[in-house]
């Protein structure tokens, strides 16, 4: 993003009960960008954002709204907005009054014409004409995630924060509004800090991934630069399905691992340096067993719909593999991987944690995506 | 639905309760209104109440229960408030501290007040010991409010405490978070929002606060008269009359009926949403 900057994080650090939720977190956000705070729960993503609201205080370090310090500026004075994660609409008002809270405290008085006007081009927006009278106790989760988003949004903000506002909605609904909330920040150019720990939402939705992990900042890019560059085991892990080997580089665009030298598109590296080899299960091709540059023993066939997903064993290490043709299990396979599907990460102190399916199952991979957001 | 005789058996001891206890207490309240000594018809009992003096009392009793209701609503607001937003264990730590007098005989804490109270009393004696000169206060209206207040302050705290330890904190962050200030919270979300413990609350104090004989009798010294004691003298001491004490407690009854319906009215329509908050 080459725009203006509108909110600056210098240093952040912040502990609840002793215990370090965020350490030194610095971070630029731009004016009109889609900013995607990612990562599992406990991360500090939410705590950030919070911080960005005015809900907590840092312990050291600034946080600059346009320029401005604004540690201590109370919620009510910051030129930014929130959706709640689950809604947090104001059960005595209906619709109506609920979006029209922001514009009734506003200093001088505005006409009841003009609230009335305001109000309906929110609803318009949102897709909830003729729904002004209704109580906000008889709408569907989809419905008041839309007051939402308009009573945070006819204030007219500089930002809009949103804590998974997407979190207890059905999946089809899910990427319905995943467009909408992505059409409604590129019509209103208002800049969006959006908080999940779904990284396929963060994926399809982001200008500006930023990826956490224990309070720290793992990765800043574009969604493209953090799925096909990751920089370390954890982000290559979080972010998709990865197969994350031990290779030894070489040369410039010369790695080997599982007992072959591959052809690769990284450089850079020191001569025979330690490293993280990340190949993404959809870039490895399967091929005869006499064509391939690795072969090993399928030891599990999954149908997904769109592919297959095999467990391919190769040299005791397990692959994971996405074909679009039928596998047989306990078949010998060969596999054939491209120059450009080879990423090359530095060794961190995340090698060796990812990126390895032998104890794969689908059952725990859905466990550990559940996220109940246990922080504050 | 059909009840089987074995459900409806299950009822019958409330019923047979409610029969004996209320009912019938009730039918013959209103008996004994409507009837002169003979146990004939009459409305004398009725029309003797609208004479200047029985007038008075209503109004006295009505006043000392309206001042002792709004005092306990003005103390207990901000407590409740701040108790509901206090940690959890604080939290039970300050429902136990409002409910303990409760535990008490309240006879006993109306006789303690007046130890306190006296013009030789505690705070008489504290006075004197510093130099200030004693302050008449039992026998007052004031004594008075002061005893009701003690007595019935947890009725009008606990029931807003409850509502108000049920707003989701996410709501004032809410409220925070688009535009309200610390004083803007409170009444545009936290007031209407606990409103319904409110009108609970009220109707707790108010209720036993115009009906009470003992506290105005021990602290306000007979002084003057409220509903209650002259209820009472009718029914235990010289001037027994039954009939007419009836009636003095039908017309009481009847207007804690208004007032009730009047309060309900108020949370009921507050429930039916989109209305205006100003």
């Amino acid at each position: 993003m080459n725009g203006k900057k509108i909110i600056e994080l210098r240093g952040i650090t912040k502990s609840f009960d002793g215990e370090v939720v965020l350490d030194n977190i610095s971070l630029d956000i731009y004016e009109d960008e889609f900013l995607t705070l990612l990562g599992p729960s406990g991360c500090g993503k939410t705590t950030t954002l919070r911080i960005i609201g005015g809900f907590e205080t840092p312990d050291s370090g600034e946080v600059f709204f346009d320029g401005k310090k604004i540690n201590d500026t109370p919620p009510y004075k910051r030129n930014i907005n929130t959706v709640f994660q689950k809604y947090a609409l104001f059960p005595h008002l209906n619709v109506y009054e609920n979006i029209a809270f922001g514009l009734r405290l506003q200093k001088t008085k505005m006409p009841e014409d003009e609230i009335s006007r305001r109000v309906k081009e929110m609803l318009e927006m949102v897709n909830l004409r003729g729904f002004e009278r209704r109580r906000v106790t008889t709408l569907s989760g989809g419905q008041q995630q839309r007051v939402a988003i308009a009573r945070a949004l006819i204030n007219n903000p500089k930002v809009l924060l949103l804590d998974e506002p997407l979190g207890a909605l059905d999946l089809k609904l899910r990427k319905d509004m995943q467009n909408e909330l992505k059409g409604m920040q590129k019509r209103t150019g208002i800049t969006f800090i959006y908080v999940t720990h779904d990284q396929e939402e963060a994926l399809s939705m982001s200008d500006t991934v930023v990826v956490m992990n224990e309070g720290s900042i793992m990765q800043i890019g574009t969604p493209t630069d953090i799925y096909n560059e990751p920089s370390n085991a954890y982000v290559a892990d979080f972010i998709g399905e990865s197969n994350i080997i031990d290779g030894v580089m070489l040369a410039d665009r010369s790695v080997r691992f599982a007992g072959h030298t591959f052809e690769c598109v990284d450089g850079g590296f020191d001569k025979n340096e330690q490293v993280d080899v990340v190949v993404r299960p959809e870039d490895v091709d399967v091929v005869a067993v006499d064509k391939g540059m690795l072969t090993g023993k399928v030891t599990s066939v999954t149908f997904k719909g769109v592919h297959w997903e095999i467990i391919v064993d190769i040299d005791n290490f397990k692959w994971m593999i996405q074909t679009t043709d039928y596998v047989a299990p306990d078949a010998e396979i060969g596999v054939y991987i491209e120059p450009d599907a080879i990423h090359i990460m530095k060794k961190s102190e995340y090698s060796d944690m990812f990126g390895d399916y032998s104890s794969f199952s689908d059952e725990l991979d859905e466990l550990s995506d559940v996220d109940a957001e246990g922080e504050e | 639905m059909k009840r089987s005789f074995m459900q409806r058996a299950a009822a019958a001891p409330h019923i047979v309760w409610s029969v004996l206890f209320i009912i019938a207490p009730l039918i013959f309240v209103v008996y004994y209104s409507f009837t002169d000594l003979d146990g004939a018809f009459t409305t004398e009992n009725i029309g003797r109440l609208f004479t200047s003096n029985y007038v008075l009392i209503f109004v006295n009793s009505l006043c000392l229960a309206l001042i002792s209701t709004v005092v306990c609503l003005v103390i207990a607001y901000p407590l409740a408030y701040i108790f509901s937003r206090m940690k959890e264990k604080w939290q039970r730590v300050m429902v136990l501290l409002i409910m303990i007098p409760l535990w008490m005989n309240f006879l006993i804490t109306t006789y303690s007040w007046m130890t306190i109270l006296e013009d030789t009393g505690i705070i008489n004696s504290l006075f004197k010991a510093i130099g200030l000169d004693p302050v008449h206060m039992i026998n007052t209206p004031g004594a008075v409010v002061v005893g009701m207040v003690f007595c019935y302050l947890p009725y009008m705290i606990l029931p807003i405490y409850t509502v108000m330890s049920g707003i989701d904190p996410k709501l004032l962050e809410a409220a925070s978070d688009l535009g309200c200030s610390g004083w803007h919270v409170m009444t545009r979300v936290v007031m209407p929002m606990s409103l319904s413990g409110v009108i609970s609350g009220i109707t707790m104090v108010f209720v036993p606060s115009i009906s009470t004989f003992y506290i105005s009798q021990k602290l306000g010294g007979g002084t003057f008269q409220l509903i209650g004691d002259t209820i009472e003298s009718y029914f235990v001491g010289t001037a027994i009359n039954y009939h007419f004490g009836a009636a003095l407690s039908l017309v009481l009854m009847i207007l804690i009926l208004l007032s009730m319906a009047v309060m309900n009215h108020y949370s009921d329509s507050e429930d039916e949403g989109g209305r205006r908050i100003k």
